[in-house]
């Protein structure tokens, strides 16, 4: 019995994040449209809303092309490591007191393992394209996720400090008695070093080398079309998901809000990351893009130093106050 | 001036062993090759140890088919060698065929000249700028160029009817005389688009990626950039002064009061400041003719068979046949027609375009030559790009401003 409530709740799951990476397509698209004093989708549906769906249908439908040169089994394996990867990471993630697939003690470590395995579908759709801006694509992601994996561990270290666990809720109910009942104040070091890593472990803009489009046409998935890139595709708006719900859990205090919703206890948490969602797509309407070495130099340098810095400081602040 | 301009590599070639290179194809299909430029890059990691441009994939034969065209056909060849700035290369090509017959132009139709030759420029500019700013990742500005572009070619529609292949000006003189509403309009835009230089670089210029992008990337020396070949902006951005407007003056140039912006470093950040300032005096030197544009004809008085018939005095028997089809041929009896050659060079917003004819005094040119400067601009790609990575290369192909269609012509 208990395995058949779990496997609805994962169903239900699936398919909202399902619908929610197509309107997060669409919201970005939207958004950026009016930032570039344009409309964005306009014809699918009242202003573009189906667009999404048609977008889905028709990747369906595309030949699915896979090179005569390419590793085959690794070519069709790429986009399903990613996108497992992503989806699995879901499952820890409190969306509010209770509404948790796995309350697990090891949340924090378990979302940063999956993230780095999602890289290995990157990787290795580089790898097995057996095209040349592919695997440029490939080894620029794999040096970008080595470097700014650090920085993001270390920016978390300091939750952890405060919270004294890794599991994602309680760290969540420990943020109740700080101020606003988030940890961004004390944390702000962290939290700053965290937001620039999370665009970076996203291949999100200004750091989106790996599929820099007018470097290296269209970078690790250049060789895929129909179905498997739109599979990377989800699974880059799950990524982008995932990680600003992480934000959201351990800077923003999750579900923690002014007050209390009734009906519908994630209303926070909900709008926390389409804020942080938000803030995404502002940025790569905004910037422009990093160069390698000096995305290399910002990660190792920069944050790298800050975040060891801020575990310093925050362990002493919990020494003097604890 | 014979300077050597081969940069010295400063990356270690692992092993210096060649199998360690990594050669790599970029183009002619490639989203930041502005067309269809093929370059050959040899690669250690993501350094360019090797770099070899090639051109030719959008070869039209322009030099050879203006042989057996008479001078006022071959007019609409130069509509497509530089598609993104037609004006500027009419302008360009009357220049130099009035220079060859002999054919005076009217002032009205000097300083029309003028307004739609840096119309032209700020066409160019624009979407120099939005491509280039696409290249180096920033979406947004390209879509705020292309909005002040729309104005542009809503007004050389205005104008001349055509949105990008004009062939207005006509040798002699222009085609048809500007109307009050375009003058309106024109000057609306004037107003307008000084603030919208300033939003173009409130985007870029305070952006901190965009400077550790462009500052101290792709460095031409001046003496390098001048043996090399360079014009335009890219040879201003290295500081030096070298403007075919200010020092050569044709049309209405030596009219108006305009500067010629100069870079100092050489790099993308030096050529990008010069192009935003041609833009700011771009707009001076048309108010400026707007307000000086002189009453009279648009023709010259010994051209009127070179222009279209119906804006010319007629000089030929009503019923004659011979004006029949839209463009006009040359009548084979003229007088001006004569023996020789010359070079005529202009400044386009590119850099220096040059037209070589060698006239045997029939209606035809025997040889036409261009003087393209983005063909030259691409030949210096290799000693720029020499050493630098992968995004820098394409950053460069940006700065240079590079048109394929007036490479290959």
């Amino acid at each position: 019995m208990t395995i058949i409530i779990m496997l609805v709740q994962i169903i239900i799951l699936f398919v909202l994040v399902m619908l929610h990476v197509a309107y997060a397509t669409y919201f970005e698209r939207k958004i950026i449209g009016h930032m570039q004093v344009r409309m964005g989708p306009m014809r699918v549906g009242w202003h573009g809303l189906l667009q999404p769906i048609a977008d889905g249908i028709k990747s369906f439908f595309k030949e699915d092309i896979i090179p005569a040169q390419a590793d085959r089994p690794t070519f069709l394996a790429a986009p399903i490591i990613c996108l497992v990867a992503m989806m699995t990471s879901l499952a820890v993630l409190p969306f509010a007191k209770g509404w948790v697939l796995a309350d697990i003690n090891i949340g924090l470590l378990f979302i940063f393992a999956m993230s780095s395995l999602s890289s290995y579908g990157v990787v290795l759709a580089g790898w097995a394209s057996n095209s040349k801006y592919s695997f440029l694509g490939g080894m620029r992601s794999m040096a970008q996720v080595i470097s700014y994996e650090i920085a993001m561990g270390l920016s978390l270290v300091g939750v952890m400090l405060l919270s004294g666990s890794l599991n994602l809720s309680q760290i969540v109910e420990a943020q109740g008695d700080s101020l606003f009942g988030m940890y961004l104040v004390p944390q702000c070091i962290g939290f700053f070093v965290f937001f620039i890593a999370m665009l970076a472990e996203t291949n999100r803009v200004p750091f989106d080398l790996p599929e820099a489009e007018t470097e290296l046409v269209s970078g690790y998935c250049t060789e895929y079309s129909g179905m498997r890139y739109a599979i990377f595709f989800m699974a880059e708006y799950i990524g982008m998901m995932v990680m600003a719900s992480i934000g959201t859990v351990c800077f923003l205090g999750g579900w923690n809000g002014p007050f209390s919703v009734p009906f519908f206890p994630p209303l926070w948490f909900v709008l926390k990351v389409y804020a942080f969602m938000f803030l995404f797509i502002w940025i790569r309407a905004t910037l422009p893009r990093y160069r390698y070495d000096q995305l290399m130099d910002l990660g190792w340098k920069l944050l790298i130093p800050l975040a060891l810095i801020n575990i310093v400081l925050t362990a002493c602040l919990k020494a003097m106050i604890g | 001036m014979t300077a050597t301009t081969r940069k010295t590599i400063e990356c270690p070639v692992a092993g210096g062993d060649d199998n360690e290179r990594y050669s790599l194809r970029m183009g002619p299909q490639h989203p930041a090759t502005h067309g269809v430029l093929r370059v050959d890059l040899e690669l250690d990691g993501e350094t360019i140890i090797e770099c070899t441009p090639q051109v030719g994939y959008l070869h039209r034969g322009f030099e050879k088919l203006a042989e057996n065209r008479t001078y006022a056909q071959a007019l609409i060849l130069t509509d497509r060698l530089d598609y993104i700035a037609a004006m500027s290369n009419n302008v360009g090509y009357c220049v130099a065929v009035e220079k060859l017959l002999g054919i005076s132009v009217p002032m009205r139709a000097q300083y029309i000249r003028t307004i739609v030759g840096e119309m032209s420029r700020l066409c160019s500019h624009l979407l120099w700028l939005a491509t280039h700013a696409l290249d180096i990742g920033a979406m947004t500005v390209f879509l705020y160029c292309f909005r002040e572009r729309e104005i542009l070619i809503d007004l050389f529609e205005e104008l001349c009817g055509a949105r990008l292949t004009f062939s207005y000006p006509r040798i002699g003189g222009v085609r048809q005389d500007v109307t009050a509403r375009f003058i309106n309009e024109l000057e609306r835009f004037l107003h307008l688009f000084p603030s919208k230089i300033e939003e173009y670089e409130t985007l870029i210029d305070t952006n901190r990626i965009w400077l550790k992008r462009t500052v101290g990337v792709g460095v031409v020396s001046g003496e390098e950039a001048l043996a090399l070949g360079l014009t335009g902006a890219c040879l201003r951005g290295s500081g030096v002064d070298y403007d075919l407007r200010k020092h050569q003056p044709y049309d209405a140039y030596d009219q108006v009061e305009f500067e010629v912006p100069l870079g100092s470093d050489g790099d993308i950040y030096a050529r990008y400041r010069c192009r935003m300032e041609e833009m700011h005096q771009s707009v001076r030197i048309i108010q400026q003719c707007i307000d000086q544009l002189p009453p009279g004809p648009i023709v010259g008085e010994d051209a009127p068979d070179l222009v279209m018939p119906n804006r010319a005095p007629a000089r030929v028997e009503v019923g004659s046949s011979r004006y029949g089809t839209g463009l006009i041929r040359l009548i084979k009896e003229r007088e001006v027609y004569l023996s020789g050659d010359t070079y005529v060079a202009t400044e386009v917003p590119k850099g220096e375009l040059g037209f070589y004819f060698i006239s045997d005094g029939s209606n035809k040119p025997y040889r036409m030559h261009i003087r393209s400067p983005s063909f030259i601009h691409i030949g210096s790609l290799a000693t720029i790009a020499r050493g630098e990575l992968i995004a820098d290369l394409i950053a460069n192909i940006g700065s240079l401003d590079v048109v394929l269609g007036e490479s290959d012509r």
